[in-house]
């Protein structure tokens, strides 16, 4: 049964897994206690429960559960590494190099650690969305401390080659960090086998509840230390103070070990939808797919229908729940700065969807978006002064748009 | 951001879509928006000897709203004098859409378009060309 609207909007957030859910109930309930009370059977029952959060979490990333600072999610996540490392290293540098299609967690700290006299180089990237990674060594100085490149991109899920970059940082003696919230959960992420020094991940994009997060810290070859941006008492190894999320983090534990034991199965069936649904809605005309489609998540698409705006083409799709990169989505007004990083124009990247899958979409759902979609392409293709002038042979480029 | 009813039932049953021979010395074309922009709207007008709108036109290439907006527009200019269209203003079109801020824009832009569809036909007709208000987005 087809129950409408679908959601298909899986890098914004996903739905809680009824596993997880299951898992994290007794600790909203009766065993409420605090993981740091030491002195009682609540206290010692959370303790006990966010231990073994730790220990699933440890399995998926393979790390040591002490590696594993929990977070409120991978924004704090973001900002406890970036600028925790800027204040930690100080005295090796105050040099930090990341891309310029990384997520906003990433690319406002840098903002705010340039703010308190750091300095940042933001690399470009290349039409398919990937670092050249010859352009991150030669951006490297005897002041650059950290290197940050997210695994892989929220709106074109293109995954950036880790093993390269983390070499590359290991041979200059620079701490590597990724910001993983869209990796971890979804294809293997190893953080010894990919060279990984501090790693950001959240609960809510792999199934798990909203408002948990993790950072994890490298303890050996190097131990790596971050000054904490959150004082009070002392928490997480001192770099994370606060109570403990103990049903948060029961909920991120239990997601990661669903995702360690089923992604391989998952991931066959998710890409496989993905790829259908892809191949479909590009035999529209004039589409075109975002990024690489070679270095990819397997549950992501992005797709510009040219010569409709995404917003508009989100109206017509009311039954799909998708996101696009079109301004007028956004607040700024300005349409999205990753697609314009892969040199797509500013019309091209308005006319963009993204389609994020996940473990409980269903083929019949598939079919009914790519029907949806086509239809709704044509219908306002129908209304585009742009399309019309497009079958006409008009050069959109030769004429002179007013500025406004 | 959930759209008003209005806005819901032009972008579903979009008034006046269309062509009109913009050759034809009666009909005037106002072209406005940019692709870059996310926004562009082409409405048209066609003027009977008593200058009076007889048929308008349009097509957009924008978010619902902007949709909305040019498709309140045709249906508003039929009938009226090519004066008292140019008497046409985008609050008026905010307010019968309930047009959010964000989308103040998409009206704007209406009325440019009506704007130079109307300069257009006055410069094809031998008529002085009207000072455009500048844009104010």
């Amino acid at each position: 049964m087809l129950t409408l609207p679908i959601y298909l909007d899986n890098n914004a957030t996903t739905p809680l897994d009824p596993r997880v859910l299951e898992a994290m109930m007794p600790y909203m309930t009766n065993m409420f206690g605090n993981a740091a009370s030491r002195n009682h059977a609540f206290g010692w029952q959370a303790e006990e429960a966010v231990d073994y959060a730790r220990e699933q979490i440890a399995a998926l990333i393979n790390c040591s559960p002490k590696e594993i600072i929990f977070t409120s999610g991978a924004t704090e996540s973001d900002n406890l590494a970036l600028k925790g490392v800027f204040e930690m290293y100080a005295s090796k540098g105050n040099h930090i190099i990341t891309l310029t299609t990384e997520h906003k967690a990433v690319l406002d700290p840098c903002k705010h650690i340039e703010k308190m006299g750091g300095k940042v180089t933001y690399l470009q990237v290349d039409e398919k969305g990937l670092i050249n990674l010859k352009e991150l060594e030669e951006a490297i100085t005897d002041k650059t401390i950290l290197i940050s490149v997210m695994y892989a991109n929220n709106e074109i899920g293109v995954i950036q080659p880790i093993r390269e970059i983390s070499a590359i940082a290991k041979k200059h003696g620079i701490l590597f960090f990724t910001d993983a919230t869209q990796a971890v959960g979804k294809i293997p992420v190893d953080v010894e086998a990919d060279g990984i020094d501090l790693m950001a991940f959240s609960a809510h994009k792999m199934y798990g509840p909203k408002g948990v997060g993790a950072l994890y810290v490298r303890r050996k070859n190097p131990r790596v230390k971050v000054t904490a941006q959150m004082d009070g008492g002392g928490h997480e190894r001192g770099m994370r103070s606060g109570t403990l999320n103990v049903p948060g983090i029961v909920g991120l534990g239990k997601a990661a070990e669903i995702a360690k034991q089923d992604m391989e199965a998952d991931t066959k069936r998710i890409a496989a939808m993905r790829d259908r649904l892809e191949r479909e809605l590009t035999t529209i005309e004039e589409s075109y797919v975002n990024g690489s489609t070679e270095h990819r998540l397997p549950h992501v698409s992005n797709i510009s229908f040219k010569y409709v705006e995404g917003e508009g083409l989100m109206m017509g799709v009311k039954d799909l729940a998708v996101s696009s990169g079109s301004a007028c989505t956004s607040a700024s007004l300005e349409p999205s700065y990753v697609l314009k990083a892969l040199g797509l124009s500013d019309d091209l990247a308005h006319s963009s969807l993204r389609f994020g899958l996940s473990r409980f979409t269903t083929n019949e759902e598939i079919d009914y978006a790519i029907d949806h979609v086509k239809e709704a392409v044509a219908k306002l293709r129908e209304l585009s002064p742009l399309w019309e002038m497009f079958k006409e042979g008009i050069d959109l480029n030769s004429i002179e748009w007013a500025e406004h | 951001m959930a759209y008003s009813d209005k806005v819901i039932d032009h972008y579903t049953n979009p008034r006046n879509v269309g062509t009109l021979d913009k050759a034809k010395k009666n009909v005037g074309t106002g072209l406005v928006g940019a692709p870059e922009c996310g926004d562009v709207m082409r409405l048209q007008i066609e003027v009977d000897e008593n200058q009076v709108i007889t048929d308008a036109k349009f097509k957009t290439f924008g978010c619902g709203s902007a949709i909305a907006s040019s498709s309140l527009a045709t249906e508003w200019l039929k009938g009226k004098s090519v004066d008292e269209a140019l008497a046409i203003d985008n609050m008026a079109i905010v307010e019968e859409l309930a047009l959010p801020p964000v989308k103040i824009h998409c009206s704007v832009l209406a009325e440019d378009a009506i704007k130079t569809a109307i300069n257009d036909y006055r410069v094809k007709n031998g008529l002085p060309e009207l000072e455009m208000p500048k844009s104010h987005h």
